[in-house]
């Protein structure tokens, strides 16, 4: 096991690299909201090395996942070099346990397996290629542009106890918040205890209003409420927290789908969203989360989230082909900023390029 | 239930070998190929698996089980047994030191369940008898201190906290406050952190050193996939762990963390968290689990919830009750919702051997509503007519139904029930009054 150490030691000193800058961020973080007032130019420049900065985040994010699916990949063509019955097995048993799924690794497996013989390819190696082309083909076959309509744009994020809802929540409220939107939150979660501070906190940290009742109240209260409010004051986005629950309560998902059906009644011109948000580190009941999800509320997309900490997050392949949900945004770190849209193509370059 | 999917796959595949009467090689290699892929769809860690099948397969093409007259149940057992041992064997307690005040930290990965489950385990602990106190090191989520001080109400313990400052002084002066406070048990709430992160892990390290914990906890969501391991390895590496706290097993998790954790740390399971109210947190027993996973039931844990719920001195009024006939309408209410109170009835039966099975198409309340009917009814009679059905003519019954919502039928319906409870009822205490076992729980089920 030399070479998993080895791979350990190398990702603690950049995870403690990233952490240091991760926590500096938090400090400086208000200031950055406020010089919002810069010169155009100035602010491109700044754009165009945002936009290389996330590329590199997702990738050290993805650096675990990466090393443990290619390296072991890798240290499989080396060490066979024809492609045999063996090596498909190997290859299933890499890709199970990067939390792919059975299902969906057998799927992946016949679909190279078939192109490997029509194409007549021979050398291990290019079963990589095949590979990635595959896995992005599988991410980007559910991609769709939402585009809001109609003012408020409601986004209901639901998901599971501890996946990670708040603070997405907080992180796309900063986002839009930078982007010159007026959001508004609303704190349906009243069940949790302190959940409504904690979402208050981060309300104040962005700098987002946020419509709130006491702890144990009516969520589809809070909500009507919040879809009153943000049709009063205009907002562009209204963001909707919810209390974590197992998606096999029946009557906590009861729960949720009236909240659903009050936005839908509420707000019938509008297309509303739902995000789901899961953990990255979930194994296989992702897909019953999913499942279930999408029976109560439909889902429009997927939050991925502690992407920053999984060797895994192999369950968005399982996704994709079992459900044909589009992951949207994935979380890579504990600041406001770490949230990012999700993109297939640099997902798979992530996960199996240099 | 948690474990269900694996469950039903694995008597699936076990059903067709058990009622065999002749197994060859053959049969174990092609069963355990099966076992391999059902685990592996649960999550249970890839090494983990491979080690299991290995084993049972080993096992099982053994003469003495092969050549046996009952094969197939010969190696049921295996696989129980193998289970039982994947899983620790045995039930771990907690440690408690010879000094107090005893220190437990719990440790774990963002939403785990940590906050959740520290009040849990101080709850537990209070019925033991100890004097918890809680500390609320986590300093970063935002109100994850506020969190603690409200489940910390809820369950009566006071929470130490000391505001954003240094984790390692709040512990030392959380040990402080037990000594002059009279508080026997100090248990940690810790932030979430990632295993990778080096700079929070030394954090921990150093609450560790500061103040020496009788027990340091991993809590780890059951949810979790293949990474499980390495999370638990990783704690387990920088701070020797001495056992784990599986949460949200209510969901319909496969478990397959469960299965692998101890494996491979070799820390036992503690506890395991099954459900949002603040006492559900259970001990966690690997002999039962693996009977529940295989659809053998688990009776013990049955008879232990209804003792920790039925009232002994009710129940002994009760039987009395029923022998002499006395039984009424308003027995047959209490008893129903002394039943209520031992959880939801799809759990309960879920713990009848045979049951977990055949409940699989009952999905969702099974009965628990028609309960609420039942209990409508008898709530809209008037005592003397609870204490005496004989009573009860058409405009009653008309009334009744119109009382609870119900209709006339589902009135009668009832009334039918209870006499046969009754009469049921009356024959099984003359069986048990007869034989005279003493000590045996009285169970009784008024359905």
């Amino acid at each position: 096991m030399a070479w998993l150490d080895k791979i350990k030691g190398r990702k603690k000193n950049e995870s403690a690299e990233n952490e240091a800058a991760a926590t500096e961020k938090v400090i400086t973080e208000p200031e950055a909201a406020s010089n919002e007032e810069m010169t155009e130019d100035i602010s491109s420049e700044a754009e165009e090395k945002r936009k290389r900065g996330w590329l590199d985040k997702i990738r050290n994010s993805l650096s675990k996942t990466r090393r443990n699916l290619t390296d072991k990949i890798e240290g499989l063509v080396k060490r066979t070099g024809d492609i045999d019955d063996d090596f498909w097995e190997e290859l299933e048993d890499i890709l199970i346990q990067a939390d792919v799924g059975v299902k969906t690794t057998l799927e992946l497996i016949k679909n190279i397996r078939s192109r490997v013989k029509k194409e007549g390819i021979k050398e291990a190696r290019e079963v990589i290629a095949l590979l990635r082309a595959e896995v992005e083909a599988m991410l980007a076959a559910n991609e769709t542009e939402t585009v809001p309509a109609g003012k408020p744009h409601v986004i209901l994020v639901v998901g599971v106890n501890g996946a990670g809802k708040t603070t997405s929540i907080a992180k796309m409220a900063n986002k839009y918040k930078n982007e010159k939107q007026k959001v508004l939150l609303a704190a349906a979660d009243t069940y949790r205890a302190a959940a409504i501070d904690q979402l208050q906190t981060w309300a104040d940290r962005a700098g987002v209003e946020l419509i709130k009742h006491n702890e144990g109240s009516d969520p589809g209260a809070v909500v009507f409420d919040a879809i009153a409010a943000a049709k009063a004051r205009k907002n562009d986005i209204l963001i909707i927290d919810t209390a974590g629950r197992l998606q096999n309560k029946t009557n906590l998902m009861k729960e949720i789908s009236k909240v659903k059906k009050i936005i839908e009644r509420e707000l019938p011109e509008n297309q509303s969203e739902v995000l789901l948000v899961l953990d990255a580190a979930t194994g296989q009941n992702a897909i019953s989360q999913a499942r279930l999800f999408q029976e109560a509320t439909g889902i429009s997309g997927i939050i991925l989230t502690k992407l920053d900490g999984t060797a895994k997050g192999g369950i968005v392949l399982a996704i994709a082909d079992e459900l044909k949900l589009p992951v949207k945004y994935v979380g890579v770190g504990e600041t406001m900023d770490d949230l990012r849209e999700f993109s297939s193509a640099v997902f798979a370059e992530a996960l199996f390029g240099e | 239930m948690a474990f269900e999917g694996l469950s039903d796959r694995l008597q699936d595949i076990l059903k067709k070998i058990r009622g065999k009467g002749k197994i060859t090689e053959e049969d174990v290699k092609v069963a355990m190929r099966e076992v391999r892929m059902a685990l592996l769809e649960a999550d249970v860690n890839f090494k983990v698996v491979k080690d299991f099948t290995n084993k049972v397969r080993e096992r099982a093409v053994g003469k003495e089980v092969l050549q046996s007259l009952t094969p197939g149940q010969q190696i049921v057992k295996i696989v129980h047994d193998e289970m039982t041992q994947l899983m620790g064997g045995s039930e771990s307690k907690l440690q408690m030191s010879t000094r107090p005040p005893t220190v437990i930290m719990a440790v774990g990965l963002q939403g785990a369940g940590k906050t959740t489950t520290v009040a849990k385990l101080a709850k537990n602990l209070i019925k033991s008898g100890r004097r918890p106190l809680l500390a609320a090191c986590d300093i970063y989520r935002p109100a994850a201190i506020k969190q603690l001080q409200v489940l910390g109400e809820q369950v009566g313990v006071p929470v130490f906290s000391m505001g954003q400052g240094d984790p390692v002084n709040i512990a030392k002066g959380a040990v402080e406050y037990s000594k002059t406070n009279n508080r026997d048990v100090i248990i940690l709430d810790t932030a979430g952190r990632l295993h990778i992160n080096e700079e929070l892990m030394d954090e921990l390290l150093q609450l560790k050193a500061a103040v020496n914990p009788e027990e340091i906890l991993l809590v780890v969501d059951a949810m979790t996939g293949q990474d499980a391991v390495n999370i638990a390895e990783s704690f387990n590496e920088k701070l020797g762990l001495t056992g784990i706290i599986l949460t949200k097993l209510d969901g319909d998790t496969r478990g397959g963390a469960a299965l692998s954790v101890k494996a491979v740390t070799g820390c036992p399971i503690k506890f395991v968290g099954v459900g949002e109210k603040i006492d559900a947190l259970e001990t966690f027993y690997p002999d039962r689990m693996a009977s529940r996973i295989l659809g053998m039931g688990d009776i013990l844990s049955l008879v232990e919830k209804a003792q920790a719920n039925f009232d002994e001195k009710k129940a002994k009024e009760m039987q009395q009750k029923i022998r002499s006939q006395e039984f009424t309408l308003e027995d047959f209410l209490d008893q129903m919702q002394q039943v209520k109170s031992m959880g939801p009835l799809e759990d309960l039966l879920g713990m009848i051997p045979g049951m977990g099975k055949q409940l699989k198409g009952m999905k969702g309340e099974i009965d628990e509503k028609e309960l609420l009917h039942v209990e409508a009814i008898i709530k809209s009679m008037t005592m003397a007519e609870r204490r005496d059905p004989a009573i009860l003519n058409g405009s009653r019954k008309k009334r009744i139904a119109r009382g609870s919502g119900t209709r006339v039928q589902e009135v009668n319906r009832l009334l039918k029930q209870f006499e046969e409870t009754k009469k049921m009822m009356k024959q099984l205490t003359d069986m048990t009054g007869k034989k005279g076992k003493k000590g045996m729980p009285s169970i009784k089920f008024p359905f």
